[in-house]
Protein backbone atom coordinates (compact mmCIF):
# COMPACT_ATOMS: atom_id res chain seq x y z
CA UNK A 1 0.00 0.00 0.00
CA UNK A 2 0.97 3.67 -0.57
CA UNK A 3 0.14 6.10 1.97
CA UNK A 4 0.94 9.46 0.61
CA UNK A 5 -0.06 13.10 1.25
CA UNK A 6 -2.94 14.74 -0.72
CA UNK A 7 -1.04 18.14 -1.22
CA UNK A 8 1.69 15.76 -3.10
CA UNK A 9 -1.01 13.96 -4.79
CA UNK A 10 -1.91 17.45 -6.25
CA UNK A 11 1.43 18.46 -7.21
CA UNK A 12 1.85 15.53 -9.10
CA UNK A 13 -1.20 15.91 -10.80
CA UNK A 14 -0.57 19.32 -11.36
CA UNK A 15 2.64 18.41 -13.03
CA UNK A 16 1.07 16.08 -14.96
CA UNK A 17 -1.62 18.12 -16.02
CA UNK A 18 0.98 21.00 -16.72
CA UNK A 19 3.26 19.37 -19.49
CA UNK A 20 0.11 17.58 -20.97
CA UNK A 21 0.14 16.25 -23.63
CA UNK A 22 3.84 15.23 -23.00
CA UNK A 23 4.39 12.37 -20.51
CA UNK A 24 5.30 14.62 -16.69
CA UNK A 25 8.07 12.51 -14.84
CA UNK A 26 9.59 13.00 -11.01
CA UNK A 27 10.63 11.60 -7.54
CA UNK A 28 9.05 11.67 -4.17
CA UNK A 29 12.16 11.17 -1.60
CA UNK A 30 11.98 10.00 1.66
CA UNK A 31 13.86 8.74 4.65
CA UNK A 32 15.77 5.49 3.32
CA UNK A 33 13.61 2.82 5.55
CA UNK A 34 10.86 5.13 6.31
CA UNK A 35 8.33 4.25 2.95
CA UNK A 36 7.21 7.94 3.43
CA UNK A 37 7.32 10.35 0.64
CA UNK A 38 7.51 13.70 1.46
CA UNK A 39 10.02 15.75 -0.69
CA UNK A 40 8.22 16.13 -4.32
CA UNK A 41 10.77 16.56 -6.79
CA UNK A 42 9.51 17.45 -10.46
CA UNK A 43 11.99 15.86 -12.99
CA UNK A 44 12.51 17.70 -16.97
CA UNK A 45 11.31 14.54 -19.19
CA UNK A 46 14.27 14.55 -21.57
CA UNK A 47 12.53 13.15 -24.72
CA UNK A 48 9.69 15.84 -24.23
CA UNK A 49 6.89 13.29 -25.65
CA UNK A 50 3.80 12.39 -25.45
CA UNK A 51 4.62 8.23 -25.44
CA UNK A 52 8.22 8.09 -23.81
CA UNK A 53 10.22 9.51 -20.67
CA UNK A 54 13.57 9.86 -19.26
CA UNK A 55 14.95 11.37 -16.78
CA UNK A 56 17.51 14.12 -17.83
CA UNK A 57 21.16 12.05 -16.78
CA UNK A 58 22.61 14.66 -15.30
CA UNK A 59 19.57 15.93 -13.32
CA UNK A 60 18.78 12.48 -12.30
CA UNK A 61 22.60 12.06 -11.25
CA UNK A 62 22.51 15.52 -8.86
CA UNK A 63 19.14 14.24 -7.54
CA UNK A 64 20.29 11.15 -6.37
CA UNK A 65 23.12 12.12 -4.92
CA UNK A 66 20.98 14.78 -2.83
CA UNK A 67 19.14 11.98 -1.88
CA UNK A 68 22.12 10.24 -0.66
CA UNK A 69 23.38 12.82 0.96
CA UNK A 70 19.96 13.54 3.37
CA UNK A 71 19.78 9.53 3.99
CA UNK A 72 16.59 9.28 1.48
CA UNK A 73 15.49 7.12 -1.22
CA UNK A 74 13.17 7.77 -3.78
CA UNK A 75 10.02 6.18 -2.33
CA UNK A 76 7.57 7.08 -5.14
CA UNK A 77 8.90 7.41 -8.89
CA UNK A 78 5.55 9.14 -10.47
CA UNK A 79 5.08 9.70 -14.73
CA UNK A 80 2.26 10.01 -16.70
CA UNK A 81 0.22 8.24 -19.43
CA UNK A 82 -1.22 11.11 -21.40
CA UNK A 83 -3.61 9.12 -23.98
CA UNK A 84 -3.93 5.98 -22.30
CA UNK A 85 -4.93 4.38 -18.77
CA UNK A 86 -2.66 4.29 -15.68
CA UNK A 87 -1.35 1.31 -16.28
CA UNK A 88 2.12 0.35 -16.60
CA UNK A 89 2.99 0.37 -20.48
CA UNK A 90 5.75 -2.82 -21.93
CA UNK A 91 8.51 -0.29 -21.70
CA UNK A 92 7.60 0.36 -17.92
CA UNK A 93 7.73 -2.80 -16.78
CA UNK A 94 11.34 -3.46 -18.61
CA UNK A 95 13.10 -0.24 -17.71
CA UNK A 96 11.68 -0.42 -13.69
CA UNK A 97 15.09 -0.13 -12.20
CA UNK A 98 14.08 0.66 -8.54
CA UNK A 99 12.52 -2.88 -6.91
CA UNK A 100 11.69 -0.45 -3.24
CA UNK A 101 9.65 2.41 -5.23
CA UNK A 102 6.55 2.86 -5.79
CA UNK A 103 5.53 3.09 -8.86
CA UNK A 104 2.67 5.80 -9.54
CA UNK A 105 1.12 6.30 -12.92
CA UNK A 106 -1.16 9.15 -13.76
CA UNK A 107 -3.34 9.23 -16.44
CA UNK A 108 -4.38 12.67 -17.97
CA UNK A 109 -6.09 11.00 -20.67
CA UNK A 110 -9.88 12.77 -19.53
CA UNK A 111 -10.14 16.55 -19.28
CA UNK A 112 -12.12 16.44 -15.83
CA UNK A 113 -10.67 13.53 -14.16
CA UNK A 114 -7.17 12.26 -13.28
CA UNK A 115 -6.43 8.96 -12.22
CA UNK A 116 -3.78 8.32 -9.85
CA UNK A 117 -2.41 4.29 -9.60
CA UNK A 118 0.58 2.70 -7.61
CA UNK A 119 2.59 -0.23 -8.29
CA UNK A 120 5.24 -2.19 -7.27
CA UNK A 121 7.43 -2.96 -10.24
CA UNK A 122 9.75 -6.40 -9.52
CA UNK A 123 11.53 -8.20 -12.01
CA UNK A 124 9.29 -7.76 -14.81
CA UNK A 125 6.35 -8.45 -12.52
CA UNK A 126 3.76 -6.07 -11.67
CA UNK A 127 1.39 -5.43 -8.72
CA UNK A 128 -0.79 -3.36 -7.94
CA UNK A 129 -1.40 -1.67 -4.82
CA UNK A 130 -3.83 0.07 -2.77
CA UNK A 131 -3.25 3.78 -2.60
CA UNK A 132 -4.29 5.63 0.58
CA UNK A 133 -4.33 9.82 0.69
CA UNK A 134 -4.50 11.03 3.72
CA UNK A 135 -4.25 15.00 5.16
CA UNK A 136 -0.87 14.71 6.89
CA UNK A 137 1.48 11.65 8.15
CA UNK A 138 0.97 13.11 11.47
CA UNK A 139 0.58 9.87 14.05
CA UNK A 140 -2.62 11.40 15.16
CA UNK A 141 -4.49 12.32 11.55
CA UNK A 142 -7.26 10.22 10.63
CA UNK A 143 -7.56 10.07 6.12
CA UNK B 1 44.13 0.13 -8.14
CA UNK B 2 41.78 2.42 -6.35
CA UNK B 3 38.78 3.71 -8.73
CA UNK B 4 35.32 3.53 -6.47
CA UNK B 5 32.76 2.47 -8.30
CA UNK B 6 29.40 2.62 -6.95
CA UNK B 7 26.24 0.08 -7.26
CA UNK B 8 22.75 1.00 -7.48
CA UNK B 9 20.37 -1.60 -5.54
CA UNK B 10 19.34 -3.46 -8.20
CA UNK B 11 23.01 -4.52 -9.28
CA UNK B 12 24.15 -5.06 -5.96
CA UNK B 13 23.01 -9.01 -6.09
CA UNK B 14 26.59 -9.19 -8.17
CA UNK B 15 28.72 -7.20 -5.44
CA UNK B 16 27.62 -9.49 -2.80
CA UNK B 17 25.09 -6.34 -1.84
CA UNK B 18 28.12 -3.68 -1.60
CA UNK B 19 26.94 -0.38 -2.54
CA UNK B 20 30.55 0.53 -3.40
CA UNK B 21 33.12 -2.12 -4.59
CA UNK B 22 36.80 -0.69 -5.92
CA UNK B 23 38.65 -1.53 -9.35
CA UNK B 24 41.58 -0.56 -11.48
CA UNK B 25 42.29 -0.09 -15.40
CA UNK B 26 43.25 3.06 -17.64
CA UNK B 27 39.70 3.24 -19.12
CA UNK B 28 36.22 2.69 -18.25
CA UNK B 29 36.44 -0.24 -20.48
CA UNK B 30 38.92 -1.98 -18.24
CA UNK B 31 37.92 -0.36 -14.74
CA UNK B 32 34.63 -2.98 -16.14
CA UNK B 33 36.85 -5.61 -17.68
CA UNK B 34 38.73 -5.72 -14.02
CA UNK B 35 35.11 -5.74 -11.74
CA UNK B 36 33.92 -8.53 -13.71
CA UNK B 37 36.82 -10.73 -12.31
CA UNK B 38 35.23 -9.83 -8.96
CA UNK B 39 31.77 -9.25 -9.75
CA UNK B 40 31.11 -11.72 -13.00
CA UNK B 41 27.62 -11.01 -14.95
CA UNK B 42 28.21 -7.32 -13.66
CA UNK B 43 29.69 -6.74 -17.00
CA UNK B 44 26.45 -7.70 -19.09
CA UNK B 45 23.93 -5.99 -17.47
CA UNK B 46 26.43 -2.52 -18.13
CA UNK B 47 27.77 -2.94 -22.06
CA UNK B 48 26.39 -4.70 -24.70
CA UNK B 49 28.05 -5.52 -28.26
CA UNK B 50 27.42 -1.06 -29.31
CA UNK B 51 28.96 -0.17 -26.00
CA UNK B 52 27.50 1.16 -22.70
CA UNK B 53 23.48 -0.20 -22.56
CA UNK B 54 21.11 2.32 -23.39
CA UNK B 55 19.33 2.49 -20.14
CA UNK B 56 22.27 2.45 -18.02
CA UNK B 57 24.18 5.81 -16.72
CA UNK B 58 27.51 5.59 -15.98
CA UNK B 59 29.14 9.02 -14.46
CA UNK B 60 32.77 9.76 -14.21
CA UNK B 61 33.03 11.92 -10.93
CA UNK B 62 30.26 14.48 -11.74
CA UNK B 63 30.01 13.90 -15.92
CA UNK B 64 28.21 11.24 -17.65
CA UNK B 65 30.86 9.48 -19.57
CA UNK B 66 28.33 10.18 -22.84
CA UNK B 67 29.80 13.28 -22.64
CA UNK B 68 33.50 12.08 -22.44
CA UNK B 69 34.33 9.21 -24.19
CA UNK B 70 31.97 6.47 -23.46
CA UNK B 71 33.61 3.04 -22.81
CA UNK B 72 36.89 4.71 -23.96
CA UNK B 73 36.76 7.60 -21.03
CA UNK B 74 39.96 7.32 -19.29
CA UNK B 75 40.10 6.56 -15.33
CA UNK B 76 42.25 6.67 -12.96
CA UNK B 77 43.21 6.50 -9.19
CA UNK B 78 41.19 8.80 -6.84
CA UNK B 79 38.10 8.83 -9.49
CA UNK B 80 34.67 7.46 -8.43
CA UNK B 81 32.43 5.69 -10.93
CA UNK B 82 28.97 5.73 -10.78
CA UNK B 83 26.36 3.18 -12.05
CA UNK B 84 22.54 4.62 -11.92
CA UNK B 85 19.56 2.88 -14.27
CA UNK B 86 18.15 5.44 -16.27
CA UNK B 87 14.41 6.30 -15.04
CA UNK B 88 12.24 5.77 -18.16
CA UNK B 89 9.60 4.09 -19.73
CA UNK B 90 6.57 4.57 -21.99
Amino acid sequence: MLTIERAIVDQIVAHARADHPDEACGVVAGAAGSDRPTRFIPMANAERSPTFYRFDSMEQFKVWREMDDRDEEPVVIYHSHTATEAYPSRTDISYASEPGAHYVLVSTRDDDETEFRSYRIVDGKVDEEEVRVVESYEPDSVD
Amino acid sequence: MAIEVRIPTILRNYTDGAKAVEGGGATLDELIADLETRHPGLRDRLVDEKGLRRFVNVYLNDEDVRFLGGLGTKVSDGDTVTVLPAVAGG
